[in-house]
């Protein structure tokens, strides 16, 4: 409860901040307008952005790159949050067409429900791209490309980098998982588990779901650290650097030393989690990009030009930090975020 | 003042005028927005809420209100989709069974809100969360319809100049708003409706059964959720747990900024359809803007709500200040008894007597 009101006063300061940034973002953006119909007809992109919402700190970044990318390539970006709700999404595709925008991005809030809309814009001959998610459709010619991270490959990075990390030492590890139920979930413990499968040192002892969220994350650990022997649990694996957050905080009041005691790895980036490993509390993190639509501006602009059409995959790196970079990656981000 | 400008038609005109306005300065920014495509897009994205703003409009005139509508409408796509997918149902038979079960589910609301003597709101708010607990029971994932009659259906529609389509969901929609008008204004039920929301009291003085009309009322407003389900099932073509959450809300907002007046007696389902409509219109020009944050959207509702009660209530106390000019003219226009003498009570003291 605690930490909800907490995000949630966080998240009031950061639309404020937004919402200024917005205002001069507009000002920018009409000053460019008006110079480019000065500079004789110069043609700029227009790109219809249908956002699922705002709802974590990862999810405003995409929206900010968005933003900044759109400006960096003379592109003007519609932005449309449809706050979680898929009928507000479609509605958004739709004024997009009537619009008759460039192209459309499309990071959808469920993975079916598509194929009339898409259709609709595909008649308009207007490309649509995926971000970060897919969809659930027998015609895939409905969009150009999907850019999204490979969710198993994230499990397998963490999995693999927890191997070397321990080499041939016998190593429990306990697992933290998301939301049970979302694709995402399966694959991130997927991959993890195929990677460690191939070292019969390590073993997986204990998982349980933090539901995405630092206080259940901290709550998941706690029960861990109770229910297995003290000095036991040798690594954790969290689907999520928020639980991690949690979950360190668990190990600290347990009067352990997180990162040393117990190893910790986790997916996804967030400024927090740079900030943990470069004060020595964690020890890695797998990257999910949030710089999907820039590179989608990319794979567009470059269709557009020759009109080959790119592969209906575009799979963003899933890179692991560790602390040495740490704080110069938390540099950069944190105003990202 | 003509004899159409009344206490009971000056809400509604303000909508439309309201409305006009809000039109007009968007074609004059986006003259995209002018255009048959936009219209037609505006009546099938918001095809699901104005069918159940028809429903909350007969809830809200019989004095109740309905916060379950969002999660029974939920309910009833991820139940389509599991009967059509999962037990492989032809869709006709699917449909009925919903309506049906909806039905069923707004009589059993209604019965506990009447014998039990219960607030609306709590007894509704129940029903929210049973029906959406029964919706994630059965699916927490999003269920595509695979269904060759169900993809016809849901791409049946009528080309209109211009790119635009009048889908099959838009269609039923206004069906349902002029169902919901004969219902409302054209029969005894409706008269009863007006008399119950009108003060229920005076409504069992004068011989109504109110238990058999709450009943009804609710089964019909969670009729009309079943039925927004539906039209949301083939707008997506697929079910999903979640599907309409909040969305009661908007039906409430579209309600009163129609000019029906949320302690019942006073209203009808043209001002709803209007309701709907201006905030679509809001949402397609922020989208159209594209540079501002949706959810100025909900700033925009909220300002226009509150205008709207502001007005209602001026009104209400101009009519009573200058009495008959106001609230007399509507007797001989209206058909009915039952629904002239709600129509001036809230006027309170000196007009209720003049209504009679």
């Amino acid at each position: 409860m605690d930490m909800k009101t907490l995000l949630g006063s966080r998240k009031i300061s950061r639309q404020g901040l937004a919402r200024r940034m917005l205002g001069i973002g507009t000002a920018v953006l009409l000053g460019s307008l008006a110079a480019g119909c000065d500079s004789g007809d110069k043609k700029g992109l227009t790109v219809g952005f249908s956002q699922i919402g705002s709802e974590s700190g990862w999810r405003a970044a995409e929206t900010k790159l968005a933003r900044q990318g759109a400006e960096q390539r003379g592109i003007t970006l519609k932005f449309s949050d449809a706050q979680q709700r898929q009928e507000n999404q479609i509605k958004a595709v739709r004024s997009f067409i009537a619009q008759g925008v460039d192209a459309i991005l499309l990071a959808p809030v469920v993975s079916s429900g598509w194929d009339e809309v898409l259709g609709e814009a595909k008649a308009a001959n207007i490309p649509v791209i995926l971000l970060d998610r897919q969809i659930d459709t027998p015609n895939v010619d409905l969009y150009l490309t999907a850019v999204t991270s490979d969710t198993i490959e994230e499990g397998r990075v963490a999995g693999r980098w927890l191997a070397g990390k321990v080499q041939g030492r016998d190593c429990r590890i306990v697992e933290i998982q998301g939301t049970v139920g979302a694709s995402l979930v399966a694959n991130r413990k997927k991959g993890f588990e195929e990677a460690i499968a191939t070292a019969p040192n390590l073993h997986l002892v204990r998982t349980q779901s933090g539901e995405f969220t630092r206080a259940k994350g901290k709550e998941v650990m706690e029960g861990f650290l109770k229910a297995e022997a003290p000095g036991s649990i040798c690594a954790v694996y969290s689907h999520n650097d928020d639980m991690m957050i949690g979950a360190i905080q668990a190990i600290k009041e347990a009067g352990l030393k997180p990162g040393t005691d117990i190893l910790t790895v986790s997916i996804d980036g967030v400024p927090d989690i740079f900030k943990a490993m470069a004060d020595g509390d964690a020890n890695a993190t797998v990257e999910l990009a949030p710089d999907m639509a820039p590179r989608a501006y990319d794979i567009l602009l470059a269709y557009r030009k020759d009109h080959a059409p790119p592969p209906k995959w575009v799979q963003t790196p899933s890179k692991l930090y560790e602390p040495d970079t740490a704080a110069a990656e938390y540099a950069r981000r944190k105003d990202l975020y | 003042m003509g004899r159409f400008v009344t206490t009971r038609t000056l809400p509604l005109l303000a909508t439309v005028v309201v409305f006009v306005l809000i039109y007009a300065v968007c074609a004059a920014q986006y003259p995209a927005m002018l255009g048959l495509r936009v219209m037609g897009n505006l009546l099938t994205d918001n095809a699901f809420l104005g069918i159940l703003a028809v429903g909350m409009t007969v809830v809200v005139v019989a004095g109740g209100i309905d916060l379950s509508v969002g999660a029974v409408m939920g309910l009833t796509t991820v139940a389509l989709a599991r009967l059509i997918e999962g037990a492989g149902l032809p869709p006709a038979l699917a449909f009925a069974l919903v309506l049906a079960l909806g039905g069923l589910f707004g009589a059993g609301v209604g019965a506990a809100i009447h014998y039990l003597k219960a607030p609306a709101f709590i007894v509704t708010l129940t029903a929210m969360f049973l029906a959406r607990g029964c919706a994630l029971l059965i699916s927490t994932d999003s269920i595509p319809i695979h269904n060759a009659a169900y993809d016809t259906l849901a791409a049946t529609a009528l080309a209109l100049p211009g790119g635009g389509r009048l889908t099959l969901v838009a269609g039923i929609m206004l069906l349902t708003f002029l169902a919901g008008g004969i219902l409302l204004h054209g029969t005894r039920f409706g008269a009863r409706v007006f008399a119950l929301g009108g003060n229920a009291h005076f409504a069992q003085l004068m011989g109504i059964n109110t238990g058999r009309t709450t009943i009804l009322v609710h089964a019909f407003c969670s009729l009309m959720a079943a039925l927004a389900g539906i039209v949301f099932s083939l707008y997506t073509r697929s079910g999903y747990a979640l599907t309409g959450t909040g969305v009661e809300l908007d039906a409430i907002a579209a309600v009163v900024i129609g000019g029906t007046l949320l302690t019942g007696g006073v209203g009808g389902v043209a001002g709803s359809f209007i309701g709907v409509l201006i905030q679509g219109l809001i949402l397609t020009w922020i989208t159209f803007d594209g540079t501002l944050s949706s959810w100025w959207t909900k700033i925009a509702i909220g300002a226009l709500l509150f205008l709207f009660i502001a007005v209602q209530r001026l009104i209400l106390v101009a009519s009573a200040r200058y009495g008959r000019s106001g609230a007399g003219p509507a007797a001989p226009n209206t058909p009915n008894q039952a629904t002239s003498a709600p129509a001036s009570r809230p006027s309170s003291g000196a007009a209720a007597p003049s209504a009679s």
